[in-house]
């Protein structure tokens, strides 16, 4: 594994990029705002103060992946389809504002389920922004 | 229920829906121009279907959001009548859509939700009239 050029030494850096945690931790945070909308619901409760604190919370840890994944990008050796990569990254920054914005005006319960579909969506996306990262999704 | 004393096809539950149409619509569209720029040669019938299903996902969406009932229910039953073929082709001939789009395999790749979301819509449109 060693190489005189130093290479292994390159690599080994890069693998301390702790994608890994940071995917599935923005998974968590996702889920979890997903469960306290879905809490809402079911106790039939509109968008609240408190729900959209939690999306704000989940949208400054994106916007600071979104930050993080544009540098780990320009400075990894790996093969990754940086466009694609990117607009994952850059679409899981737009949904939280969007599904206040669609959400907030609808006074009933489903105010709430918007924000569900929302932070599930980010989960998913998530997910998959870590596969592309890796390569092992087409 | 409150939800039945709203008309508008975005009120109410419908609310709810025209999120997920439009997560839909993103994922869809967005992927058909992926596909379309990357690698247009490598499967053009799958490509250009996902295509065709992110501007059906796009309208119903719309459609939804702004209350156009017609629009929704021709869209929506369009999606339906997509996502059977579709779906029914794939396991009969794999080698017709070598690559995916969102109704291959019934929309299993999406937890199936592309199968179940026209006959919520469809229910939806319907309900919402009254």
């Amino acid at each position: 594994m060693e190489h005189s050029d130093g290479r292994r030494e390159a690599s080994w850096t890069e693998g301390h990029e702790l994608n890994d945690p940071i995917a599935y931790g923005v998974l968590v945070v996702a889920v979890a705002v997903a469960a306290f909308a879905g809490w809402h619901l079911w106790r039939d409760l509109p968008f609240s103060n408190p729900l959209f604190y939690a999306v704000i919370v989940l949208e400054l840890v994106l916007l600071a992946v979104l930050v993080g994944g544009v540098v780990a990008l320009t400075t990894t050796s790996r093969d990754v389809e940086g466009g694609l990569f990117v607009s994952y990254l850059v679409t899981m920054v737009v949904i939280p504002p969007a599904a206040v914005l669609w959400g907030i005006a609808e006074k009933s319960r489903w105010g709430s389920g918007v924000v569900v579909v929302a932070m599930l969506s980010v989960a998913v996306l998530s997910l998959r922004s870590l596969q592309i990262w890796k390569g092992t999704y087409v | 229920m409150s939800d039945a004393q709203k008309t508008s096809t975005s009120g109410g539950f419908g609310r709810a829906l025209v999120a997920v149409y439009a997560v839909f619509a993103l994922a869809a569209a967005a992927r058909s121009i992926y596909q379309l720029v990357a690698k247009a040669d490598e499967a053009p019938v799958a490509y250009a279907l996902s295509a065709l299903a992110g501007v059906v996902y796009v309208v119903a969406t719309y459609a939804l959001a702004t209350d156009r009932r017609a629009l929704a229910a021709a869209t929506i039953g369009f999606e339906l009548a997509g996502v059977l073929v579709v779906g029914l082709l794939t396991i009969v001939d794999a080698d017709l859509f070598p690559d995916q789009t969102v109704w291959s395999d019934f929309g299993a790749g999406y937890g199936f939700v592309p199968l179940v979301l026209p006959f919520v819509g469809l229910w939806w449109v319907r309900r919402a009239r009254s």
